[in-house]
């Protein structure tokens, strides 16, 4: 079967940039892509695009170009990113396409992310992401012995990748006790250990592995792409009513399924990017991705095996707290990052080593992973 | 418990009722439970349902607190960051039938803890435009009996 490669990446910084529309920002990341692969819109068959909250992804083909490519609108909340990457995977890999482009960009409003809910649930004041992740986190802690120190120490590290990031919106560390004094927003989680909707655009490019040659020198090969829905008995964000029996997440199930894809196991993994919606999310999706048991989190985080220069760099760019969530674009920064790593441009923030394979997870509501694995 | 207002939504609970309880379905074919009721099973894809009324005492599953005012629309309460009140909310597990997603009536993290005893109550929540009680399903800690 065909093998698809990823051959040019671009990015609109992620925050607050006044004036300038989230589409906008998704056509910098796109020209920038196109750059990088040096390669025309024109020369694109195929897009797959995503945007929640600032307007339709297709619509840009104003602007870029009226070629008349296929453009898809995707929408899969803070997953999108990572179905568009999924959906491009697929049209290259079943030998329909070429070459085509993912993209996605958002602008959000300030504060926690509104939830079309007018029902009761919203009234009620139940249906806020915030809580879920607040719930889930005690949830583990109690059963699993991570502790609050450990949450602190996330935070404090996704901050000070941040500030090593061009492109991140956080460039500012914060210290340990900055972020311990910060108020509690859903116990036991605290404001700077939670990611804020934001804005930004991040685009991939991607074509048949045996064209990869003719547009650069630094390919990269997409070995895996799966998206999961959740099944039942998981726990899941805005759930009215869980099931009283466990099963295993969507990121579980993702993350298995691309291991199997691409032939490699979690030991096979040099970097990775997982969904930090907030601080206790990172320490529960190492273990749900497979990269180590239920628990030994803390020591992991202890030892430092998950900052840019421990054994396991988790979320070099400073992921989600650091950069903000705009829906449409993070499952896509997060393999702009992982590429930016595996070809070795990534600065100040470059993991050492020889840096071979990596990995992205995004989670997203109303409980769906996207998970994919890149190699060199 | 007073027993006036009107429910939020009467597809939640019985009110007004001098024993409320709150309203689940029920799988015919596999007996997955759900809250709140719905069309179709989400564990066996069976059709049929049955309306079964869930057990008012339960555990606390886990928990957090509220700490910041809802965006209101759609939170029902329009507050400030200086009147407003943070609020509990949990999962109570319903032992063998489901675990229920609620506003706790216990806002004090000291005082809350994974395993505790709750109980079903139904509270006023809010007043409608014509000054009229909107009622609310929660759970507080049993303290005491």
């Amino acid at each position: 079967m065909t093998e698809v490669a990823i051959v040019g990446i671009g990015i609109h910084p992620f925050g607050r940039t006044e004036g300038v529309s989230g589409q906008e920002q998704g056509i910098f990341a796109v020209r920038e892509a196109l750059e990088d692969a040096g390669i025309d819109w024109s020369d694109l068959q195929f897009a797959y695009g995503g945007s929640a909250a600032a307007g339709s992804a297709d619509s840009m083909v104003s602007k870029m170009g009226l070629t008349g490519l296929q453009f898809i609108n995707v929408a899969n909340g803070c997953a999108t990113g990572g179905s568009a990457l999924q959906s491009a995977y697929m049209a290259i890999k079943s030998g329909a396409f070429d070459v085509g482009v993912a993209v996605g960009f958002d602008k959000h409003e300030r504060g926690a992310f509104r939830v079309d809910s007018p029902d009761w649930y919203g009234q009620s004041g139940l249906a806020l992401t915030t809580q879920f992740f607040g719930m889930k986190i005690q949830k583990y802690m109690s059963d699993f012995g991570i502790t609050d120190d450990a949450l602190i120490k996330v935070a404090e590290k996704s901050f000070k990748n941040g500030s090593l990031s061009p492109t991140a919106w956080r460039k500012k560390p914060l210290s340990y006790q900055e972020i311990k004094d910060s108020p509690v927003l859903s116990h036991p989680l605290r404001k700077y250990q939670f990611c804020s909707p934001a804005e930004g655009g991040a685009a991939i490019i991607l074509c048949r592995a045996d064209m990869a040659e003719k547009y650069t020198n630094k390919p990269l090969y997409l070995k895996a792409a799966v998206m999961r829905t959740r099944r039942y008995g998981s726990f899941e964000v805005f759930t009215q009513g869980q099931a009283v029996e466990q099963a295993e997440s969507p990121t579980v199930d993702a993350s298995k399924a691309a291991f199997e894809m691409a032939g490699l196991g979690p030991d096979d993994i040099d970097v990775a990017q997982l969904q930090d919606t907030e601080a206790g999310a990172e320490i529960m999706h190492m273990s749900e991705n497979g990269f180590c048991k239920d628990g030994d989190q803390e020591e992991l985080i202890q030892t430092g095996a998950t900052q840019i220069n421990g054994k396991f760099p988790v979320n070099t760019d400073g992921g989600c707290i650091a950069n903000g969530e705009p829906i449409g674009a993070s499952g896509l920064r997060q393999v702009h990052e992982v590429c930016t790593q595996l070809r070795g441009d990534g600065g100040k923030r470059q993991a050492s080593g020889d840096l071979k394979t990596g990995y992205t997870h995004v989670y997203g509501a109303p409980g769906l992973s996207a998970v994919t694995i890149i190699q060199r | 418990m007073k027993n006036s207002g009107t429910s939020i939504d009467t597809k939640l609970f019985d009110w007004p009722s001098d024993k409320p309880h709150l309203k689940g379905s029920e799988c015919i074919n596999c007996g997955a439970i759900t809250f709140p009721i719905q069309k179709g099973c989400p564990r066996c894809c069976g059709v049929e349902m049955k309306l079964i009324p869930l057990k008012t005492r339960g555990t606390l599953w886990s928990w957090t607190i509220q700490g910041f005012p809802p965006k209101s629309p759609p939170y029902g309460k329009v507050e400030t960051p200086e009147s407003f009140i943070p609020y509990g909310v949990g999962y109570v597990e319903l032992e063998g039938q489901v675990r229920v997603e609620s506003r706790l009536t216990e806002n004090n993290p000291e005082k809350l803890s994974i395993g505790m005893e709750m109980e079903l109550v139904i509270e006023k929540f809010i007043e409608d435009k014509d000054g009229n009680d909107i009622m609310i399903y929660a759970f507080s800690p049993i303290t005491g009996d």
